[in-house]
Order: C-alpha cells, then sequence, then structure tokens
C-alpha cells in the first residue's frame, strides 16, 4: 500500500511461468468472491429502497443519497435543503483524522529521523519496538486509552497530584479523547513510511549543506525534508485513511456526542432502526472518498518516479 | 573530510521526542497490564498484588463465556490464517516466479484490495454479501470473512521473502532432472519458509484481534474475544477484561517476536 514499489514485488525468474493461472486462481477466486463482488453488491444496495426492519426491497431508489445530502421535511414534500447533520458527521471525521495526522507527523517524523539515524546493527530493533504495539489488538489498546484518560484514570491523577489541576478534567468522551485515541492506533503507520525514506537518504548533501553555512533547521526543511517527502506523504495517508473510517476510538473514546462516520454506518446495520441502503450509501461516500485520496497519491506517486528516472 | 565540530545527522531534542513515542505506544498498555493484577474490586485504587482477576476469568462466573469466545478465536484464527497462507503462498510464487504477465498488476490490485478499502465498508460489504445470499451467519460467515482478509497480511512476508531467493536453486534442482514439483516442494519451499511462518503468524494474530469485520458478520449470540471484550467493556472496564486483555496482549506480542526472529534467522542462511 505504502511506498512506489507497491507492484506486488519485482521478479524473480519465470520458473512456473505454466503454472502461473493456476497457482493465482485461489487467490483470484477469494478475493473476488468475499471482497470484490461485496463491494459492487453494497454499490447496488446503497441503490435501492429501503425495508424497515434491516434489509432492502429491490426497487432502484436515490433514496439513500437524497437522505444524505438533503432536508426535505418531515413528510418528504418540502423543496429539499442541505441536510447538515451527515454531512457535519462527514466532516468531523475528516477534521479528526486530520488532526490526529498533524499528531502523529510531529512525534513520527522526529523518531523516524532519529530511529534511521541509528547504527545500521540496532536500527531493526527499533523498527521492531514502534511495530509490537501495532500488533497488539486494536480494541485492547483503545480500552487501555479510555483507561488511562478516564476522570479517576492515571493521567488525571499524576495532574491532581503534581499540583498542574485543581480537579480531574475531563478527557474522555470528548473531541480530544478521539484525536488522541486515533493517534495512538495509527501512530506506528507514520513512522515506518518515514524511517524507510531517511533510512534511503544520502546524509552528504546535508553535510554539503552545512558547508555552505545552512543552520541545521535550514538544512531540515530545505534539504532533507523535500527528500524524505514520499515517505511523509505515505505515512499521512496511512494514517489518515484508517482514521476516517474509524469504529472503536470515536465509539470507545468519544461517547455518542462524538459521532464519526464509522459509527454512523454500523448504526445502519448493528442498530434496531437499521436503514442497509443508507449504510450502503455512507459506506460507498467514504469508500470514493478514500479512493480519490489513493489516486491522488499514486498518480503523484508515478510523477515523482518519472522525475526522478 | 575535516572533522566537524558536530553531527550534520543529529538534531537536538529528537532523541527525546523519540522516548516520548515510546512512552506514548507502551504506557498505557503497561499500565493496564499491572492493573490487571490489582486485588481491588474496583479499578481505581490500587491494593496489592493478586492474580485473583486471571483466576476470575479461568474459573469466574463469565469464565464459561470466555471459553467459548476464545475457542471460537482460536479456531477461526488457526483455520483461517492456514487457508489464506496456502493461498498466499501460491499467489506469491506465480507473481515473483511467473515471469511478466498482463494480469500480473491487476492480481497485485485484488491481493492488496483488503488493506485499500476501509475495514467498516469490507465489513458492511461482506455483510451485503452474505445476507443477499441468504447465507446464514455464524462461524462459518466469520471464518469466510476472516481467510479473505488475512491474504495480503500472508502474501506481503511471502512475497518479500521468495524476492530475496535467487531462481539459480531450482534451476539447480531441475538442471539435475527434478520436475519442477519437486524442485518447489524440495528446493523452493524449504527457502521460503521463514517467510512463510511469519505470513501465517501475521495472519494468525489479524484473525485473532479482528473486532470490525467480526462484529459486522457474526451471528447473534456468537461470539469471539474480541467481540466478547467488546461487550463486557460497553458496561464498564472491569478487573477480569483487564485481566484477558492482558493475556491477549502477551499472545500477541509473543507471536510477533517469534515471526521476527523467524524472518531474521532466515535471512542469515
Amino acid at each position: 500500500m505504502a511506498g512506489g514499489a507497491a507492484s506486488g514485488g519485482s521478479t524473480q525468474g519465470d520458473t512456473y511461468k505454466e503454472a502461473r493461472n493456476w497457482l493465482l486462481l485461489p487467490a483470484w477466486v477469494t478475493l473476488s468472491i468475499l471482497v470484490l463482488l461485496p463491494v459492487l453488491l453494497m454499490l447496488v444496495y446503497s441503490f435501492l429502497t429501503k425495508e424497515f426492519r434491516g434489509g432492502v426491497i429491490w426497487e432502484f431508489s436515490l433514496g439513500a443519497y437524497d437522505q444524505f445530502f438533503f432536508d426535505r421535511g418531515l413528510f418528504g414534500d418540502e423543496p429539499p435543503k442541505l441536510e447538515w447533520t451527515y454531512i457535519t458527521i462527514f466532516w468531523r471525521s475528516i477534521w479528526q483524522a486530520g488532526l490526529a495526522t498533524i499528531l502523529s507527523l510531529l512525534i513520527g517524523f522526529p523518531t523516524a529521523y532519529y530511529i534511521a539515524t541509528r547504527s545500521e546493527k540496532v536500527r531493526p530493533l527499533w523498527v521492531f519496538l514502534i511495530t509490537i504495539p501495532y500488533w497488539v489488538n486494536l480494541l485492547i489498546r483503545t480500552v487501555s486509552m479510555r483507561f488511562m484518560l478516564r476522570e479517576e484514570g492515571p493521567i488525571n491523577n499524576a495532574l491532581v497530584w503534581s499540583g498542574l489541576a485543581d480537579s480531574p478534567i475531563q478527557m474522555i468522551n470528548t473531541n480530544f479523547a478521539v484525536q488522541i485515541g486515533l493517534f495512538y492506533s495509527y501512530l506506528p503507520f507514520m513512522v515506518l513510511p518515514i524511517y524507510a525514506a531517511v533510512e534511503r537518504y544520502n546524509f552528504s548533501l546535508s553535510e554539503a549543506a552545512s558547508d555552505l553555512y545552512a543552520s541545521k533547521w535550514t538544512t531540515l526543511r530545505r534539504i532533507v525534508l523535500p527528500s524524505v517527502r514520499p515517505g511523509v506523504v505515505a505515512g499521512c495517508i496511512l494514517v489518515f485513511v484508517p482514521s476516517m473510517g474509524a469504529f472503536l476510538a470515536p465509539d470507545l473514546l468519544g461517547g455518542a456526542k462524538n459521532f464519526m462516520i464509522g459509527s454512523l454506518i454500523e448504526e445502519q446495520f448493528k442498530g434496531n432502526a437499521g436503514n442497509w441502503p443508507f449504510g450502503a450509501a455512507a459506506s460507498m461516500i467514504l469508500l470514493s472518498l478514500v479512493l480519490i485520496i489513493l489516486t491522488l497519491y499514486a498518480r503523484q506517486q508515478a510523477r515523482a518516479n518519472k522525475a526522478g528516472a | 573530510m575535516a572533522a566537524r565540530k558536530f553531527d550534520v545527522r543529529a538534531y537536538p531534542g529528537f532523541a527525546y521526542i523519540t522516548a516520548l513515542c515510546l512512552l506514548i505506544l507502551y504506557v498505557p498498555l503497561m499500565v493496564v497490564s499491572v492493573y490487571s493484577f490489582n486485588s481491588s474490586e474496583s479499578i481505581v485504587v490500587w491494593e496489592g498484588f493478586s492474580t485473583r482477576w486471571y483466576a476470575d476469568v479461568f474459573v469466574g462466573s463469565e469464565s464459561a463465556k470466555f471459553k467459548v469466545a476464545a475457542r471460537n478465536s482460536f479456531f477461526i484464527a488457526v483455520i483461517a490464517a492456514t487457508v489464506a497462507t496456502t493461498i498466499a503462498t501460491f499467489a506469491a510464487t506465480a507473481m515473483i516466479r511467473g515471469g511478466k504477465f498482463r494480469l500480473r498488476a491487476l492480481s497485485f490490485g485484488l491481493i492488496s484490495l483488503p488493506l485499500m478499502v476501509p475495514e467498516i465498508v469490507t465489513a458492511v460489504a461482506t455483510l451485503i454479501f452474505f445476507s443477499s445470499i441468504g447465507f446464514e451467519r455464524g462461524i462459518l460467515t466469520i471464518l469466510l470473512a476472516h481467510i479473505a482478509f488475512c491474504i495480503p497480511f500472508a502474501y506481503l512476508p511471502i512475497s518479500a521473502r521468495m524476492q530475496g531467493i535467487e531462481d539459480t536453486y531450482e534451476q539447480a534442482a531441475m538442471d539435475l532432472y527434478a520436475t519442477k514439483r519437486q524442485a518447489f516442494t524440495k528446493i523452493l519451499l524449504p527457502l521460503m519458509m521463514p517467510g512463510i511462518i511469519s505470513g501465517f503468524l501475521l495472519a494468525f494474530i489479524i484473525s485473532l484481534d479482528d473486532f470490525i469485520i467480526t462484529n459486522f458478520v457474526k451471528g447473534a449470540g456468537v461470539e469471539t474475544l474480541p467481540t466478547a471484550i467488546f461487550g463486557a467493556v460497553k458496561q464498564g472496564i472491569k478487573p477480569n477484561i483487564m485481566a484477558i486483555s492482558t493475556m491477549l496482549l502477551a499472545f500477541s506480542i509473543v507471536m510477533v517476536t517469534i515471526s521476527y526472529f523467524v524472518s531474521k534467522s532466515g535471512e542469515n542462511k
């Protein structure tokens, strides 16, 4: 997903050229039936009519998208006005994901840079340390963040004990908690691609800049950052995209007032007031947004490769 | 080159931020692990060390529920990871040892599709798919969804490993009259083993830890460990949940560590 080498790896010989299609068949069949077909079916469902107790009626309707964007009054006969409820939820998701991405970048970039400038022997160990939390159950990590941010949790205890706050600060069930949760969930995704980029960076460029009397920070801003930009962009995408569709962090840390797209979608399928076409439409809108971001990224990547070649 | 008064590579403060980064990543997990050994009923005050909540998980009032959930989770994870790893191994062989072919980019797009589509969208799509063909939701639907979702996670380490193995080994075997099948099972497969094991372990953890997809495609009353934990947390964080979480956390860390060392040991061969 990240990086320009996203083509499945380069080929290494053609020993099994004849068996190729047979070898790929299980993957094709499984993924086409269980991922690709369902996504297409979801697109179809988003244009169907809702049935009141979950499920759909097979009748074409733009109702789901209409409900998302327009308000036609209680009986649906008033002139359409823009419906802000869902647009606000989408906007909040983008905003929260954006803040989490910026926070991850502020912590992740220096970390990645620091790790990439360690000796070659200890680098894999550092990377491993950063990776471990990613493999720990996201649910458990979110629960532990909830535990930390609670009113009587360790952070508040420390704040009160040290005198930084007079009384516990309300952190749980706020937008702030969701941002922290998203940041915490996807921070390793920011560090790894930036690390890979800095590791490839030619440090004699920094030396040259320094010889020409550039200050350290000028060198960082004008020389290092432009060179490792692809890694930074990849990291930002890897944090932003899953943050936007996140369900656990808003649900467990944000409470009912800080709804994001993930919760909106979940409600349509798990709740009693399920509206499947609407849920499918919201999923389609989320998916389109993600595909637009990934396409822009791929195009920029291709242009960068061309320029580099 | 003249010796510099300072290291151009080093930036002041970066080391502190790195330390901060590691603290942020690890402190919440450590705090929960420590509190899982609290002897108190309440999660607020520390009353001394005890393993009573671990005992509670195994013999307490909710233990039956957790046992079933754990059995489901492990059953699904073992089968999903095995099937996904097998599919991924074949696919990697075709992709890395199949020369250049027209459908290659498309095939890779399909393999990495579960990584590009947001998980909640995959979950919704899978639910709609099963429901539209009238497939009753239960363990089997979870299993099928997990197999598909795990394929890219198994594929990446396997294909990375295979890229590092030159095809001269199989060529040599075939020069000595090994069939292609023999060259695959006797030469290529053993050489790929570190990648396959590490792919299997990653797929296993992904399946074991998955909440979002499972939550959508599980039938009523069917629980895996993450959905059982989520259900319990909704009622408030209780100490026995912290004990289960700590065990699951330790298990994942052990698996990832094994995977790390297996793939590392492969590099030195």
